[in-house]
This record gives C-alpha cells, structure tokens and sequence, in this order.
C-alpha cells in the first residue's frame, strides 16, 4: 500500500466518522446564532420604539402648536384655559439647575480626579474609589428628599429669605451626585497618560503638582472634556431631584434662589395627573421629552468623540 | 566660565532656593486640597445617610413594614411598596438577563465585523445615555396605550428591563472580553463547535463579572422613579396584587402582573412631596429602607466579584 492510498483512506474515513456528528449541531449552531443576533438587534428596537414614539407624538403636537411659537413664546401653561405653548422656561429652569450642578461638579470632579490619580497611594485610592461608587449608587429620589430637607434648610440659614423649592438646592445635589462620575472618567483619561511623559516633567525638577496640572491635565484634556460633557448630559436628563426640590412651576427666570420647573419635572408632573390619552395635554410630554432627548444626544455625541480621541493619542 | 559653575552658582543663590520652597509649598498645599475635597464629597454620602437615618430610624417597625399606606401618617407603611419592587425586579431581571447576555455574547464571539455589529455597538453606547425619563415615555405610549398591558406590573417589568439593558449588555461584553482566547482555542482545538465552546467555557469564566454586572444593573432598577411615574405607578395601593397560584389547573396564576403597581421610590416620593412633616418622617425611613436594599445589592456585587476572582487564575 502507497501513501497516496493511505491518505485517501484515512481522508475517507474521517468523512465518514464525521458526516453525523457535524450535520446535527451545525443546524443547531445557526438557530443559536440567529438568536443570539436578534437579542442583539433588540437594543436596536429599543432606539426605534424611542425616536418612533417621540417623534411621531411630537408631529401630532406640532400640526396643533407651531414650532415657532414652541420656541419663542415665554410662557409654558398648556393646561390653563389659555395655553401657551413656549418651551423656553422649561429650558430655563434646566439650564440654570445643570449650571449650578457643574460649578460644584467640574471643580470638585477634576480635583478629586487629579487627587487620585497623581497623588493618593494606592491602599487610600482603592478605598477611596468604591465609596465614590456607593454615591452614584444612591437612588436619585433619596437626594431629591436630602435637597428638599436637608440642604434647603441649610442654605436658608445662609439667605433667610430662600423659598423652600429653589433651582440652587437641587442644582448643587445633582452636582454631588455627578461627581463620581465626572472624577472616575477624568481619572481613566489622566491614568493613560504614558508614565514617560511624567517622568520627563520630574527629571526637569518639576514638582507633583507642576507635573499634574501642566502635563498631565493637558495631556488628558479631551479625555476630561468627555468626563464633563458626558456630566452634562447626566445632568440635563436628572428628574427626581429637580421635581422635589426645584419646584413644578415653569418660571422664565435665570436666578437659582428662585423655583422653577424643568423639562423633566414638568413631564413628572403631568404624568402623575391623569390626562387623556391622545389630547393635547399628553402630547407637551413628548414634545418636552423629544426636546429632552435632542439636547443630551448632542452632549452624549460631543462626549464619545472626545472620548475615543484620547483613546488614539497614545 | 563652565557650565557647571554656572548651575553650581544658580543653585546656590537664594532667590531660587526660595522659589524651590515655595513651588514645595504650593504642591502639598495642592495635596492637603485634593484630600479636603475627596473627603468633602465623601462626608456629603455620610451626611445623607445620617440625615435618614436619625429622621427616619425611629419610624422603621415590623408594623411599618407590614402596614399598607394611609392618610395617618403614623398608621402608614410600605407593605405593597417593598412587594412590588420585588415582584418588579423579578420582571425586570428576567427580560433583561436573557437579552442582555444574548446581545453580549453575540457582540463579543458572533458578530462579524461589519457595519450593522458598529450600528448596534454604537446604539448601545448611546441608549446608556438616554435619560431614564424618555424611557418612561416610550412605555408609556408602547406599552399601556399601544399594546395595552396598563399602568401594570408587567410594564414596570418591562420598562426597567430595557432601561438597564445597555448597562446590563455593556458589564456582560466586559467579562466575556476578559476570558483569553486561550481557553476558545483549546476548546476549538478538541472539536467543540462555537456554540459548545461559548456554553461550556466562555460563560462558566466570565460568570463572576456577569453576575456582578447584572446586580449592579438591578440594583439600580430599584432606584429608578421617574420612568414608573409616567407608566402610571400609582402611590396608595391598600391591597397586594394577586397570588401567583390558584386552586384550580394549572395552578400558576399570571394575574398578578397586570394588576397595578407601586414600588418603594414611588412611596417615597409620595411621602416627600406631602407638606405635612409626619409624612416626611414616613419618606426617610423608606429611603433608609429603600438605601438599604440597593447598598445590599452593591455590597452583593462586591462580595460575587471577590469570590470569582479568587476562584479564577489565569
């Protein structure tokens, strides 16, 4: 018997030892993919059911309200007997609330963030870091009570004449409450700063603090950026907080001493009433929440590509 | 004159000696700020807790946990709140665990790389920003209008489970990346088929981080009011919904999923938004129960993750 024979024997038989096994699970193989694809492709639906919902209410408000008037008018009352459909003192009153959270988020976030990274040891930082966690893992309706009835109280002793729902309260909450976050994607961004380059500041002579805000603070800016402008969002989208302790009255007003109701307070609001389904009533929400949506995907776009180009520096 | 005079000479005069001080000066000034600041943020968590605790601590009883809500404060509990964040986790988690692991296992060993695997890749990162709100909104008009299932259990379920789908599909794709392909190659080299190799290798190493990431998920699930609010979560539900079992075959009774529903934030807010103080009283000792349960969750996570990973060597 020759090789060539021999090989063709083995190859035959290892076809016919294999035609079973193999037919049975490769049917079985392609059910599970299919599968597996379609839980895939549910995230997709999700976004589908999301843009379709809100778009497709928004355009049945709109044929009733012009969008000029939606975004010009100054009064936001679509439940009085005179409505009056302007989106702007909702946009106010969340603009001023995100404004407030970011000066108290921005600084504290970025000098906790520096502080870990280029200074803590490590046993402080891995201690450190979990009880950060733990703030973000409080439920939002838990600070809205912490705003409404510890905070307020603490800042009328300051302005005795502070109403008891205010714009500044739960603007400073949700900035408490975005620290964490703000300070974690901070940290990841200064963390892939090549340790060469801080080497080089210190063989300069250049001290932790000179090293830290002047190499690799800018090395890691755009990764930072991301961490605020992804904050933005988080803090644009924020609704318990605001709903307690801002107030539910949409006020034009761009003081954080005074109430005022946010976009997502006002849907809040709406919703725990009962309105028909399909008036005109029900579909402020969705233009709000369309509204809503628009300004944090922009945030959210801003913070992805900031974010994937830090990545590609190094 | 050489050079080394030269350095020799600026070292040693006084004016840059003082400036050395003082650039040392500054940087542990810099690192005594950095700890203040963490240490802030941190007491605020200490704060809240505290806050809840002496408001709420002398509240907690077995009659409160047993009593359902009333208009006497001092008569009122969270029976059908604390029944229903259960009964809604429980809808929750089994929508959301066999979607998110799908969709993760598909992304991480399936998906060829083509444009629509980035179009989902890019969509999940994107619906993780996505105000809860606006999923609240969606559900509102898919869920109880659309498809008529009511302000119920099952759309609370349901709502919750997509809300943290990217977050569960995100945590999943993480431990399934870290299992080396080491362990699919050998699995590959013994003839196991993909599907064979991703049951009985890639899901066994990675459950630790799967699970962990699902409880983090979950544990924020049980946080989230503002999407319940706007499905329609009604707060002064006196009786609890319908046993799952009945007398007669086939025994398993599904009524109670579309029975209405409340859930501990849902209560809470309720009690927070009352002006009379007594029920303030009611809001803090559901929020210390309510930060009870997402702290267990959080501490559960912690402990799975631990366990893995000291079972797990590479």
């Amino acid at each position: 018997m020759d090789a060539e024979t021999a090989k063709s024997g083995i190859l035959k038989h290892a076809r016919e030892f294999h035609a079973r096994p193999v037919m049975v699970p490769k049917f079985k193989e392609k059910v599970v993919e299919l599968v597996l694809m379609l839980t895939a492709l549910a995230s997709v639906a999700v976004t589908v059911g999301i843009v379709g919902v809100l778009s497709y209410e928004s355009f049945l408000f709109f044929q009733q309200v012009s969008l000029f008037d939606f975004l010009t008018d100054r009064q936001w009352t679509p439940l009085f007997s005179e409505p009056h459909y302007g989106i702007l003192p909702l946009v106010s009153g969340t603009v001023v609330t995100t404004a407030v959270a970011l000066v108290v988020a921005i600084p504290a976030g970025s000098v906790v963030a520096v502080y870990l990274s280029e200074y803590a040891s490590r046993p402080l930082r891995e201690s450190v870091k979990p009880a950060l966690e733990l703030l973000s893992a409080v439920p939002t309706v838990v600070y809205g009570y912490f705003a409404l009835l510890f905070v307020t109280p603490v800042l009328q002793r300051m302005w005795p004449d502070l109403p008891g729902f205010n714009m500044l309260s739960a603007g400073f909450v949700i900035g408490i409450m975005i620290v964490p976050y703000v300070s974690s994607v901070s940290e990841d961004a200064m963390r892939a700063v090549p340790l060469a380059l801080r080497e080089g500041a210190y063989a300069l002579g250049a001290t932790r603090m000179q090293t830290a805000l002047r190499v690799v603070f800018p090395s890691a800016l755009s990764g930072i950026a991301a961490a605020y402008v992804l904050g933005v969002s988080r803090a644009i989208g924020e609704t318990m907080v605001v709903a307690i302790a801002a107030g539910m009255q949409p006020t034009l007003t761009w003081n954080p001493l005074e109430p005022a109701a946010t976009m997502t307070a006002y849907i809040v609001q709406v919703s725990l009433g009962d309105l028909p389904h399909g008036s005109i009533g029900y579909r402020t929400i969705f233009a709000t929440g369309l509204t809503l949506l628009l300004m944090t995907f922009v945030f959210n776009l801003a913070g992805h590509v900031l974010r994937k180009r830090y990545r590609q520096v190094y | 004159m050489s050079l080394e005079n030269a350095i020799a000479k600026s070292i040693s005069s006084g004016s840059d000696r003082r400036r050395l001080a003082r650039r040392k000066r500054l940087d542990a000034l810099f690192a005594r700020t950095g700890f203040l600041v963490t240490l802030t943020v941190l007491s605020v968590l200490l704060a809240l807790i505290g806050q809840l605790a002496v408001e709420g601590a002398g509240r907690l009883s077995w009659q409160f946990l047993t009593s359902y809500p009333s208009r006497f404060a001092a008569q009122a509990g969270i029976l059908s709140a604390w029944i229903g964040t259960i009964l809604v986790m429980l809808l929750t988690a089994l929508v959301a665990v066999p979607l998110g692991l799908g969709a993760a296992v598909y992304l991480e060993e399936y998906a060829p790389k083509n444009k629509l695997t980035t179009l989902i890749d890019i969509n999940i990162a994107n619906l993780a920003g996505v105000p809860s709100i606006v999923y609240g909104l969606m559900a509102l008009a898919l869920f109880v209008y659309e498809f008529r299932l009511g302000q119920s259990f099952l759309t609370a379920g349901l709502t919750l489970a997509l809300l943290v789908l990217p977050m569960t599909i995100i945590a999943a794709r993480e431990a399934i990346r870290a299992v080396p392909p080491q362990i699919r190659e050998a699995a590959y080299a013994l003839g196991a088929t993909k599907w064979q190799t991703v049951r009985h290798h890639v899901l066994p190493c990675s459950m630790g981080g799967i699970m962990t990431g699902l409880i983090l998920a979950l544990s924020r699930a049980v946080g989230e009011t503002a999407p319940l609010i706007t499905v329609g979560a009604l707060s002064f539900i006196a009786f609890l919904p319908h046993p799952p079992w009945q007398a007669e075959a086939p025994f398993i009774s599904f009524q109670w999923m579309f029975d209405p529903f409340t859930v501990m934030p849902i209560q809470m807010f309720n009690w927070v938004s009352r002006p009379q103080e007594d029920f303030h009283v009611n809001a803090a000792a559901a929020g210390l129960v309510l930060l009870l349960m997402t702290l267990a969750m959080n501490a559960l996570a912690i402990a799975v993750r631990a366990r893995y990973r000291k079972r797990i060597r590479w």
